[in-house]
């Protein structure tokens, strides 16, 4: 058995795992990129992305997960996005005022249509995504005194 | 309407259980079944949006709830002055009782809201934005600094998180970490 099969749940989660978490992964893309033609967005779909990589992280555990997607990585894409969102906002001012719609407005019900907004909701997801995935896993490492001392013992 | 009125009652019982059950582990259930049930009535609402970022957050903050920080040997105090405990809550929920009905006496008619701002949207929404879906094209184009705020909240809130419970502030002054457990 290879290193990955140590740590984590049983073997049926893990096949479960594996079959299903791509899945998610691209429903949470389709979400979040056809947020201006079905319900959804940016929000919804940044958090399916990151109950993706959650998943992977419960069955496989940490190092499984966290070598798909580095803390840095996670931080790198947090503050990407931010910056990517501000400055959509900042180039309206080339041709207008702040969070102007620049882009051509294309044809309703198309995926490329509606100029800035899906481009807003991309950079919206990656800094959902990448937060709230940072969040759980500073959260579920964390380890208090106590259960360090009584480890120990 | 009978219907909505199912799953108000479900919620709430669904929070007493939540309050008054001894277990942990149950009390978050309770809650996860409360979240279930409002993005439910959020979709008999025709709300599908808000809906399903309901979900959503609802099934991350039950995992995180569960995985992160339920632990066996969480301080639980069930113990107390609840003589004034319970004279301080019955006097607050009266307060908020009377202040309510006077509050919302003006409030329009549930589904009949006031559509001044709302009719301009949903008649201009999709030929000047050109998105399909107008929640889309309000919260991101009409409403674009509401978004940006919401956007800083959430942004500064997980450097909050991060900083907070790092392993190099948590340490004792004749510790040393080495890089491996930074958390």
């Amino acid at each position: 058995m290879s290193r990955e099969h140590d740590k984590g749940m049983s073997v049926i989660v893990k096949t479960i795992t594996r079959l299903t978490v791509g899945l998610i992964f691209l429903y949470g893309i389709h979400i979040l990129s056809h947020g201006h033609v079905s319900p959804g967005g940016g929000f919804a779909g940044g958090i399916i992305v990151a109950l993706s990589f959650v998943h992977l992280m419960l069955a496989y555990g940490k190092d499984v997960a966290l070598e798909k997607l580095p803390r840095g990585v996670t931080s790198l894409f947090e503050g990407m996005g931010a910056i990517i969102f501000l400055s959509i906002a900042l180039i309206g001012f080339t041709s207008g005022y702040f969070f102007i719609n620049f882009l051509a407005k294309g044809e309703p019900f198309r995926l490329f249509s509606a100029g800035i907004i899906p481009l807003c909701n991309i950079a919206i997801g990656l800094k959902v995504g990448a937060g709230l995935f940072a969040i759980f896993v500073a959260l579920v490492l964390l380890k208090f005194d106590t259960e360090s001392k009584e480890n120990k013992k | 309407m009978i219907d909505l009125h199912l799953l108000l009652i479900a919620m709430i019982i669904g929070a007493i259980i939540a309050v008054e059950v001894k277990d942990l582990l149950s009390s978050v259930v309770a809650l996860g079944a409360v979240g279930l049930v409002l993005s439910i009535a959020f979709l008999v609402l025709k709300a599908p949006d808000v809906a399903i970022t309901q979900l959503v957050v609802e099934i991350l903050a039950l995992i995180i709830l569960i995985r992160a920080t339920l632990r066996k040997d969480l301080p639980f105090s069930a113990s107390g002055r609840w003589v004034l405990n319970t004279f301080i809550a019955v006097c607050f929920i009266g307060v908020i009782l009377v202040v309510a009905y006077k509050c919302f006496k003006d409030l329009p008619e549930f589904g009949y809201p006031i559509m001044r701002v709302a009719e301009t949207y949903l008649k201009e929404g999709l030929p000047k934005t050109g998105a399909a879906n107008i929640i889309a094209s309000v919260i991101l184009d009409y409403r674009a600094f509401d978004t940006l705020g919401e956007a800083t909240v959430l942004f500064t809130a997980v450097i909050g998180v991060l900083a907070l419970v790092r392993r190099i502030g948590r340490k004792r002054a004749d510790e040393t970490i080495s890089d491996k457990e930074e958390y």
